[in-house]
């Protein structure tokens, strides 16, 4: 376990005893690029050039994400949305969250489920998550995302394992979002029924990130940045990549992860590939308003940039968004959203059990959600997805 | 003249199989009658049983469904979703996608292979889709595939007949049908397949993106019998650039003579 005696810094860069070390060199070329990339070098020049090419290469992403690109959103959303047709047809895919557990061992200090943060701490036990997926199972969903706080003590991966081995007996597909896990641990929840891992990266740059996670295995920055990899290794059918766009300079960021997404795609191209694109957002205790610098635009910019780089990779429009912002992106380069959000833990059936992480934009439910995509000319897809294992009978390992 | 389109002892009056899966579901009915459309795809992983917005149920009766295993990046994942299938009601149809590449979205011939021969043994009538090489497209036809479906070119792109000459070797060698199954993107390239001898040509990014859907369905059915029907009248020659006029090398005979 980290030490909890803040004068005892840990190096971000070393991996603690339990954490799977693997061979690959994805994380020297990320931070390589990274290091070498300077937004201010591009031009409109560089912009038009990209525009009128087929494929992207990370040079051309770049050039997308630079400031002498916005004057081109309009260009960039039409080809964005040309292509978001050809890969994806008018389809919308629809998800929601479930959070069955808050807490958490890492102090990050951007986040309302910190572990110094005072809030009320909840876990759903087995019996009241399976009333939760029932109750979100009746709104006709058929994808589930199960989320935790990060704490390997208070949700362990037999407890999310149980949880997920109840989720699929009400949904198709399965996502998590939880702490990052040894490829034998995602290959037990992949067993369970999970297919598809979102890890946030947060930020790619080293001395920002170091300086934001204070405490908790959090802090170890290669352990979450590999965590795509072993969920692949694991067996699981796709990753979803994002940085949390104001914690640091966002052009970075976003360039930082593509570069992720595009080496983790070269070296497993079966794997599919999406983008989520949270920015930070006021939580309890903390009504930090700020965006630094990341307004409406400059995230839809990221978003082109990013479908226009991998078009084939969705793109997941959150709940942290407002509803007119959030309906504008789809089918233009957003293809997945959520509706019937809660954020705290639980809180489809009865009062929340735990606070919430973030503050949400956009409440909307599964209905209202469906009409709004039906009228914009889109179809919502509640299936798309087979899970490639099945489990055993009796269920057990 | 009956010309019917036979697969797997199964006649078909219509040789323009739709896609789905890219296009709003309520446009279904509209684009398979335009299209005089009698088989249409359906991805299994987008059927949603009892649920919101199934694929299925937006199949007008009558119409023979083709299954596909999308999503399956191996042949037993393939196998799995075929036999899913007809767990369903889907039929005796299927349509064999093995793809383990999320950027191109090409297909994996030998997995593809191996996933036919295992569903012909069970009964399935197989329709396997595939990059047009012709050892693979003798393979499929021993393993007891019922037509074979090249690409033309990579799905979703509307790029056309990008691999047309290795599909002419698959008409000429094949006896099974040969379909078209991915990058046609306008009615005229469905008609170049058609006059080449396809048995059929399969289409949906050329639907589902097109400004009117329904009338592009409209387009594909004209295309798809105009070019049967060229294929059928036997395509006039071609003549070379200058024309038949002279004999640069055969006039001297005249002279002799």
């Amino acid at each position: 376990m980290m030490k909890t005696n803040p004068k005892m810094k840990t190096n971000p860069m070393t991996y603690l005893s339990n954490m799977e070390q693997i061979e690959s060199d994805v994380l020297e070329k990320v931070i390589l690029m990274v290091s070498n990339y300077d937004a201010m070098q591009y031009k409109a020049y560089d912009v038009k050039r990209t525009l009128s090419k087929d494929t992207l290469n990370p040079d051309d992403f770049a050039a997308l994400l630079s400031p002498a690109a916005k004057p081109y959103l309009e260009e960039m959303a039409q080809k964005s949305r040309d292509l978001t047709r050809k890969h994806f047809g008018n389809s919308i895919q629809l998800f929601t969250p479930l959070y069955i557990s808050n807490y958490c061992e890492n102090h990050c200090i951007y986040c309302g489920f910190n572990c110094k943060n005072k809030i009320k701490r909840g876990k759903l036990s087995l019996e009241e998550i399976h009333i939760e997926l029932k109750t979100i199972s009746e709104t006709g969903l058929k994808e589930i995302l199960i989320l935790t706080g990060e704490s390997r003590q208070k949700s362990d991966i037999q407890y999310i394992g149980e949880a997920i081995k109840l989720a699929k007996t009400y949904f198709s597909t399965i996502g998590i979002e939880i702490y990052p896990l040894n490829s034998d641990e995602y290959r037990y929840l992949h067993e369970c029924g999970v297919d598809f891992v979102s890890v946030y990266q947060e930020t790619y740059n080293l001395d920002k990130y170091e300086s934001v996670h204070l405490l908790g295995p959090k802090r170890v920055f290669p352990y979450r940045f590999y965590a795509q990899e072993r969920a692949l290794m694991g067996g699981m059918y796709g990753v979803s990549f994002g940085a949390l766009l104001g914690l640091d300079d966002f052009r970075k960021d976003a360039f930082a992860t593509g570069m992720h997404a595009y080496w983790v795609q070269r070296k497993y191209p079966s794997a599919e590939i999406a983008f989520s694109l949270p920015r930070i957002r006021p939580y309890i205790n903390h009504e930090e308003k700020q965006t630094n610098g990341v307004g409406e635009v400059e995230l839809f910019q990221v978003m082109l940039a990013y479908k226009l780089f991998m078009p084939y990779a969705g793109i997941t429009i959150s709940t942290r968004e407002n509803a007119h912002f959030r309906d504008h992106t789809l089918g233009v380069c957003a293809t997945k959203m959520s509706a019937g959000v809660v954020v705290g833990v639980g809180g489809h059936v009865e009062e929340v059990k735990g606070d919430e992480q973030f503050e949400i934009s956009d409440p909307r439910g599964v209905a209202e959600i469906h009409s709004m995509i039906l009228s914009k000319g889109l179809q919502p897809v509640y299936s798309n997805h087979i899970t490639s294992f099945r489990l055993p009978t009796g269920g057990a390992r | 003249m009956k010309d019917k389109l036979v697969i797997g002892g199964h006649e078909f009056n219509s040789r323009f199989i739709l896609g789905s899966g890219k296009f709003s579901l309520d446009m279904t009915e509209t684009v398979i009658q335009n299209g005089s459309v009698e088989m249409a795809t359906i991805a299994v992983r987008r059927a949603n049983k009892n649920g919101e917005a199934n694929i299925i149920d937006f199949m007008p009766k009558g119409i023979t469904l083709l299954p596909n295993t999308s999503g399956a990046r191996n042949a037993d994942e393939a196998i799995r979703i075929a036999r899913l299938a007809r767990e369903l009601g889907c039929g005796n149809f299927i349509k064999v996608e093995v793809i383990r590449d999320s950027k191109y979205l090409m297909p994996d011939n030998y997995e593809t292979l191996r996933a036919t021969e295992i569903l012909a043994k069970e009964g399935f009538i197989v329709m396997p889709y595939m990059y047009p090489d012709l050892n693979v497209a003798r393979d499929l036809v021993s393993s007891g595939a019922a037509a074979v479906m090249p690409l033309g070119a990579p799905i979703g792109s509307n790029k056309g007949l990008l691999t047309k000459a290795f599909i002419e070797m698959l008409i000429d060698e094949i006896e099974l049908p040969i379909i078209v199954d991915a990058g046609i993107g306008k009615p005229s390239q469905a008609c170049e397949a058609m006059e080449m001898g396809c048995a059929a040509v399969m289409a949906n990014t050329a639907i589902a993106t097109a400004k009117d859907v329904a009338l592009m369905a409209t387009a594909f059915k004209l295309a798809v019998e105009s070019g049967r029907a060229a294929y059928l009248a036997g395509l006039g020659r071609v003549l070379e650039r200058s024309g038949e006029a002279s004999s640069p090398l055969t006039g001297f005979l005249g002279e002799i003579l």
